[in-house]
């Protein structure tokens, strides 16, 4: 039930309390005028939001801006993803696990000045729940909808003003959005800014800081830090690892560090030859130079991946060991695999800086010269993302570059959406199917004793090891820049956080 | 002349269906499923197949053609699959945005490049002459995306005069009438706005102008050097004109026309976004609108997008077409 509760839990972070309300445009941002308080904070990232409702999306860039415009029932640790309380302070789980009651905080207002009670959760739960795939078809978080087999979520009901119950059956958009979060909406422009101010009303005393936020895009990555040191920005999103000295050596700036919570993989289409060959596989995997790699492209700032998960999330497995970058030993194990010449293979690398992976075009270089010493002859190739990830997914691709950044700090997240069969057609890119890893996969969701479900994804990653399906690579700590007067900004590793305890001083 | 100009406004219909009929089928030839790019790498495959199937994608092509033609016809640009907007409205700014940047980025090009080449051709072999026809090979092989960054390295960094990216100061936005800030912070009177949304455009229009810039001074001395051997030249120095009048009054009118040329063709170039400036300078113009459409495979914004900048292209050259006649009587339009 573990799995069962932590991703219940999850849900309920995922799903905001949402009204559908008219935003006011009679206080239009001012502010050109008073700056006696906190100020703007203006911050700079690579691309914009899908959609300001966070119940109809499943993508980072819109999550970054509704944690702050919305508030969950339950909220991440600050810097981790344990459950804290949110909207609700205290919560009871029944016995069997089914019942969950939560009491939520009293004396909170939405933005437009509606009382945040029971009522309003459920209402935006049954707006979830009574819907159907035409209104809210990217969500696939509670199971299934209303009455289908396989719904979650049986029934939502409130107690009293302040009291919620969530009944299970096994162990989303306003034209402005409206919520109870520190920020309220103000302008959208797509491609160039979303502008947020302050929520007078918010219920916890003294926050938030700042008089508003403004999302900036700034594509090139290059040219954000130039508006960083050009002053125009407080805070960048996606500084280039190669960019690090250039401003920790600036006094007037400081560095960021996210937590880190992905993993960057050479992934092999298993269905094709000569991947199909465990051994050639796991030649391969002797072949790549971890270290060289992070030297080189991560300014030090990774990990060398001997998993398919990050060392931070419960679950990992360190008693795994790598294979040994040894290129005498890589070339015996191909002579064993049937390919005592090698062979000629294309290598895919992807069209665009990734958390994971910023430069994924010099990284296949360098793996690239590794091959080329065992006798494997590679091509780089390359093509448009979107082109890259639908030609991944129809196992187009047999030797490809990519990564994946944790949604929710689950082994789960990592072990199953990747590299189950089930996943295959989905984010399995590697097509790899292994029975005996589906099951303990299986098992693992449903087991409730946390040390049980750890022991299930220990043996999960030392089959995965033994397959090889992929060779995975690092695990980057992604980086950002700030201004010297950016206080309080704590990186959060699901790649979002709320600016309610961010000053500028 | 009235005639000629219906003509010819006739003449584009053609040209734009056969526009739409081939972007149609780009944008469905690459792979990709806009259902896929707007559920993200998490969809499931049964959310895919459902939202392929509400926006109408899993038609037969031809349906899918005919609809979007009907459409146009009742001037319906359609609506964005991502955003859910109207693509008429949405558009508007960027386009707006582009405008403005490709009128500062001609007018420097051409007060520049034109006086750059009349200069040259006037003083052929000085030290002028090869300076700035270096400085125009130069600039045609300048990689703008490095010129941008090392504009704002200089500029915005180091000498703290200017803004790095964007269009205004987001901290005093303005609030747009036409979405032409320049004119939008004029006719609130906002001086302070103005300054701001000058100083935002003065980096990203002279990156995006060096290009049209070197070609036309190039283009300006090569023509007016081959017109300064002409007779009527010779006469008009002869009768003792000033130096100045005979190259700017007999020379220039008479080399224009190819200049001319240059100047709608590399209108309608920058009108079509700018790519890599926009994305340097983080300026929200047209380019990046359809280029974001693009990696969303959102096909309405794509064709529309494309439909409405090959309609400014055309339309620009029918304009330069035109002005041949004002320019050079001799020129006439018949049938």
């Amino acid at each position: 039930m573990k799995k069962g509760l932590f991703l219940f839990l999850t849900f309920l972070l995922a799903l905001s309390s949402l009204l559908a309300g008219c935003g006011d445009d009679s206080n239009k941002s001012n502010s050109g005028g008073d700056s006696k308080s906190g100020g703007t904070l203006v911050f700079a990232r690579g691309g914009d939001s899908t959609s300001l409702d966070p119940i109809t999306s499943t993508e980072g860039e819109t999550f970054r801006v509704t944690d702050n415009i919305f508030e969950n029932l339950l909220e991440y640790g600050e810097t981790d993803t344990t459950i804290q309380p949110s909207l609700a302070e205290s919560w009871d789980v029944s016995s069997d696990g089914l019942v969950y009651t939560f009491k939520l905080l009293k004396g909170v207002k939405f933005h437009d000045g509606t009382e945040f009670n029971a009522d309003a959760v459920v209402y935006n739960f049954d707006r979830w729940m009574n819907g159907d795939v035409d209104k809210f078809p990217y969500y696939t978080m509670f199971g299934d909808f209303k009455g289908k087999e396989g719904a979650v979520i049986k029934e939502v009901k409130a107690v009293d003003a302040n009291t919620v119950q969530f009944t299970l059956t096994r162990s989303q958009a306003p034209a402005h959005p409206v919520g109870t979060g520190p920020f309220q909406f103000v302008e959208w422009k797509e491609s160039d800014k979303i502008v947020l101010k302050k929520f007078k009303d918010y219920h916890v005393k003294g926050e938030p800081k700042l008089d508003g936020v403004i999302f900036r895009v700034i594509p090139d990555n290059s040219a954000r830090l130039n508006a960083l040191k050009g002053g125009e920005v407080d805070v960048i999103d996606g500084l280039n690892p190669s960019d690090e000295s250039k401003v920790s050596g600036d006094s007037s700036l400081q560095i960021i560090k996210r937590p880190s919570m992905n993993v960057g993989y050479l992934g092999f289409n298993v269905e094709t030859k000569p991947f199909d060959n465990k051994l050639v596989r796991q030649a391969l995997n002797m072949a790549i130079d971890k270290n060289a790699l992070i030297k080189a492209f991560y300014a030090g700032q990774a990990i060398p991946a001997k998993n398919a998960m990050p060392p931070s999330i419960e679950g990992y497995n360190d008693a795994v060991v790598d294979y040994k970058y040894d290129l005498t030993a890589a070339k015996a194990k191909l002579a064993e695999a049937g390919f005592p010449n090698g062979f000629t293979i294309d290598l895919w690398a992807m069209p665009v800086a990734r958390p994971y992976m910023p430069e994924a075009q010099k990284v296949a270089e360098v793996i690239q010269a590794n091959f080329k010493e065992i006798g494997v002859t590679v091509t780089v190739k390359t093509e448009e993302w979107a082109t890259y990830l639908d030609d991944a997914a129809k196992g187009n691709l047999s030797m490809f570059m990519l990564g994946w950044t944790g949604d929710n700090g689950d082994a789960d997240n990592f072990l199953y959406t990747l590299l189950d069969k089930d996943s295959i057609g989905g984010n399995n890119y590697s097509r790899y199917s292994n029975d005996a890893l589906h099951d303990i996969l299986i098992k693992a969701q449903t087991e409730s004793d946390p040390a049980k479900r750890n022991d299930l994804y220990k043996q999960a990653q030392v089959i995965i090891h033994d397959d090889a399906p992929w060779v995975p690579l690092v695990h980057s700590t992604p980086l950002m820049a700030a201004g010297e007067n950016v206080k309080g900004y704590v990186a959060h590793p699901t790649g979002s956080e709320s600016f309610k305890g961010v000053s500028l001083k | 002349m009235f005639s000629y100009t219906t003509k010819r406004l006739f003449s584009l219909i053609p040209v734009l269906l056969g526009m739409t009929l081939v972007v149609f089928f780009i944008i469905r030839a690459i792979p990709g499923n806009p259902a896929q790019v707007i559920l993200g790498q998490r969809a499931t495959k049964e959310a895919i197949e459902a939202l392929t199937e509400q926006l109408g994608l899993n038609k037969a092509w031809y349906i899918q053609y005919f609809n979007y033609l009907k459409d146009l016809a009742h001037l319906d640009l359609g609506t964005s699959l991502r955003t859910k907007a109207e693509i008429s409205q949405e558009i508007f700014p960027y386009l707006a945005a582009t405008f403005e940047l490709t009128f500062v980025a001609m007018f420097i090009a051409i007060v520049v490049g034109v006086n750059a080449g009349i200069i040259s051709a006037w003083f052929s072999k000085s030290w002028f002459d090869y300076v700035a026809m270096l400085l125009a090979l130069v600039g045609i092989s300048l990689p703008i995306f490095w010129l941008g960054l090392m504009e704002q390295w200089t500029f915005s960094i180091q000498l703290g005069w200017l803004p790095t990216t964007g269009r205004e100061n987001v901290r005093n936005p303005v609030e747009a009438i036409t979405n032409l800030y320049l004119l939008d912070t004029l006719l609130r009177g906002r001086m302070d706005q103005f300054i701001d949304v000058v100083k935002h455009i003065i980096l990203p229009s002279f990156a995006l102008a060096t290009i049209p810039m070197a070609i036309l001074a190039r283009m300006t001395r090569s023509t007016v050097l081959e017109v300064m051997n002409a007779d009527y030249i010779r006469t008009a120095r002869a009768k003792g004109l000033k130096m100045f009048v005979v190259v700017y009054k007999h020379a220039l009118k008479n080399a224009f026309i190819p200049i001319l040329t240059v100047i709608g063709l590399q209108i309608g170039l920058l009108l079509g976004g700018a790519i890599l400036t926009e994305t340097i300078f983080g300026w929200p113009g047209v380019g990046r609108y359809l280029y974001d459409a693009i990696a969303y495979r959102d096909y309405p914004v794509i064709q529309s997008g494309v439909l409405i900048i090959a309609f400014f292209f055309v339309m620009i050259n029918l304009i330069v077409d035109l002005l041949y006649g004002f320019i050079d009587p001799r020129i006439k339009y018949t049938e």
